[in-house]
């Protein structure tokens, strides 16, 4: 079996029984210098995101500016309605006033945060996808069951087939494979 | 090093005796594969007799009455239902309080129970989601055909249109149109986004080229990457703390449309309280009906085990206590206000001879039933449980029968009573809904993940890196 060339190879990926031998196995790797590198688990395995130094996850921005933008557009649209477009006159009330305009605001509020938390969590994701190369490996369905799956990216500087190989099976990496790129 | 080290054999010491430590979230220490196989089998498997035998009441329910009673009373008019003067709101706002209120309970436990980090609610809150999300459906449905002229329910929302009209903000009535509507929508997507990891799963072990493709699309690429887990917990996160705010705003707006009216009765501001905890109250019922059977048909009695069922009967108690409590204050200001209308329909919730059994019914199941839940035996009695939570529905059906009809029969003015009594057609729709509800439960039960399989696994200890039975050298029971 001749070794496919570097540029079809999209990287090496090897598999490990428990999340503490997951979590070790990346902290290893992390020292090593590798970057582009991801860990695949049925469930979130805690410590993993300091491991990989992924920081403050953007999404509750995206459901906050997204929140924020539904109540003051709802703010608008009640003064634009009710005081502007067709002045409406409602027990001697203001025209328009800010605590009328809270409860309805305030729900669109939550709508629009949590439209914003799925939205932000498929876009920082990259979801919807079609198609990953990882799919193609059947070793791969077992990292929704309870495998826990380390991939090393072929577009990692440091990578190169053996070297990288040898460092997955230095850590207990089992089933080690490549995952060739389907472009 | 040495301190460490008796530090943790004087915890081991001092260790709650087994009785008073807490129980495990699934019992039989599975491994995670064999736990994975137990809570996608159901979806998996062949459909079972119990299944159709409860499925086929539910569809006719759900697809002869409910479009037959549905589509004679919009063409005809509201007419056909017992509403009248005085009685305007009758059994369509009863039903539509009661089914918001079968949905609380279940955001209740997916939303603030996660909040709280309670682990044990990671095995029924898929379930409890999916009653929120169905009985919200009916819920919704009421005031659209209570209108009268369905095709004009448009004009509820803010759209542009020739007539140059706009809706009012300022009403509680206005605003429920759009608590509502949020509320079915943001339910829908935490429902829907706790089970894209599931979808996943259940991809991964399709054999058939059908299941393959169907879960795929619905998990959407779903890979599990630590930056996928990393940016969905954090979604979640937001996600739960949003439904947690709808808990108290969509029922609290229910009462405001009540306690803005001058009626005696509904004029109170304890209102948006007492909505909201009556229908957390209701919904926990109502899990109760649904867990109690399902847990034993679909062979899940070591995932949604006693002791789960035991603490959802707490809450249970606790939410019916402060019911209780409003019960009693509501009469108690209606006698303190010395105001003559309030004492008057107060009064004849209880000794008026019209509605006065359905009062009792109140009294009796809200008040008197639920204080057995104070016994241990009766917690731990299946049984017993699920005729709790049959009655205590029936109990908060009448409640909100009491107040809606309760207080419009018999107002400021002897010459304007009446009485209100449903007709088939009120009753058929009812039947109708609950139809579709166990329809659409028992199709969800059927062909989607009905248990979190990924958050019960990140539940278990098998899930720490720092416990021994996640790989971990040191440490051990926690």
């Amino acid at each position: 079996m001749s070794a496919p060339t570097n540029e079809k190879i999209y990287g090496l990926m090897a598999e490990f029984d428990s999340p503490a031998a997951i979590l070790h196995a990346a902290e290893k790797i992390r020292d090593a210098g590798y970057r582009r590198w991801d860990a695949f688990t049925p469930f979130p395995v805690h410590g993993m995101d300091k491991v990989m130094k992924l920081g403050n996850s953007l999404v509750g921005w995206v459901s906050l500016a997204m929140g924020a933008g539904a109540f003051l557009s709802v703010v608008g649209l009640i003064w634009f309605s009710n005081a502007f477009d067709y002045p409406l006159i409602v027990g001697g009330k203001p025209m328009f006033s800010v605590p009328m305009t809270f409860v309805p605001s305030y729900i669109m509020l939550i709508l629009g945060a949590a439209v914003g938390s799925l939205l932000g969590m498929l876009g920082l994701n990259q979801l919807p996808r079609l198609h990953h190369p990882l799919f193609d490996k059947k070793r791969f369905e077992l990292a929704s069951r309870d495998k826990f799956i380390i991939l090393i990216g072929a577009q990692d500087e440091k990578f190169c087939p053996t070297e990288t190989r040898k460092l997955l099976e230095s850590v207990g990496g089992a089933h080690i494979d490549i995952v060739e790129d389907v472009d | 090093m040495a301190d460490a080290v008796t530090n943790l054999e004087e915890l081991k010491r001092l260790a709650p005796p087994a009785e008073l430590r807490r129980a495990p979230v699934v019992e039989g220490k599975p491994s995670l594969g064999a736990l994975t196989d137990k809570l996608s089998k159901f979806a998996e498997g062949k459909t079972p007799r119990w299944w159709w035998i409860l499925f086929i009441p539910a569809a006719f329910a759900a697809t002869v009455i409910f479009p037959t009673c549905l589509f004679y009373q919009v063409f005809t008019g509201v007419g056909v239902w017992g509403n009248n003067h005085p009685v305007m709101w009758g059994l369509d706002i009863v039903n539509f309080i009661w089914w918001v209120g079968v949905a609380h309970a279940g955001t209740l436990i997916s939303a603030l129970l996660f909040l709280t980090k309670q682990h044990w609610r990671t095995t029924i809150g898929r379930m409890a989601e999916a009653m929120t999300v169905f009985s919200v459906m009916m819920a919704g449905l009421y005031p659209a055909i209570h209108v009268g002229r369905a095709w004009f329910d448009w004009f509820m929302f803010p759209v542009p249109n020739s007539n140059g009209l706009w809706p009012q903000f300022r009403s509680p009535l206005m605003w429920d149109v759009f608590a509502v509507n949020t509320y079915l929508m943001v339910s829908t997507l935490f429902w829907f986004m706790g089970m894209i990891p599931d979808f996943a799963v259940l991809r991964d072990r399709s054999t058939t080229r059908i299941r393959k493709t169907i879960f795929s699309f619905l998990a959407m690429g779903w890979t599990g990457s630590a930056r996928h887990w990393h940016n969905y917990e954090k979604a979640y996160v937001v996600l739960a703390g949003l439904c947690t705010l709808l808990v108290f705003t969509v029922s609290s707006i229910v009462g405001l449309d009540f306690c803005t009216a001058q009626i005696a009765g509904w004029h109170a501001t304890i209102f948006p309280l007492y909505f909201v905890i009556g229908a957390v109250f209701c919904g926990f019922g109502m899990i109760l009906v649904i867990l109690i059977p399902l847990r034993k048909l679909c062979g899940l009695e070591n995932i949604i085990t006693k002791s789960h069922i035991a603490t959802v009967a707490k809450l249970t108690l606790v939410s019916g206590l402060i019911i209780d409590y409003i019960y009693l204050m509501e009469f108690f200001i209606a006698w303190y206000s010395g105001d003559p209308y309030e004492k008057w329909v107060f009064g004849h919730r209880l000794f008026g001879h019209t509605y006065m059994v359905l009062g009792w019914m109140l009294i009796g199941i809200n008040v008197c039933v639920t204080q057995l839940l104070w016994f241990k035996k009766i917690r731990s009695n299946l049984l017993a449980l699920f005729i709790i939570g049959l009655l205590i529905n029936i109990g908060m059906w009448s409640e909100r029968f009491v107040i809606v009809v309760g207080s419009l029969y018999q107002d400021f003015l002897p010459a304007n009573w009446g009485k209100y009594l449903p007709t088939r057609w009120d009753i058929g729709l009812y039947i109708g809904t609950l139809g579709a509800f166990f329809m659409l439960y028992l199709l969800f039960v059927k062909f989607l993940p009905v248990i979190a399989i990924s958050e019960v696994k990140g539940a278990m200890p098998e899930a720490d890196p720092h416990h021994k039975l996640g790989g971990a050298k040191t440490g051990g029971e926690k």
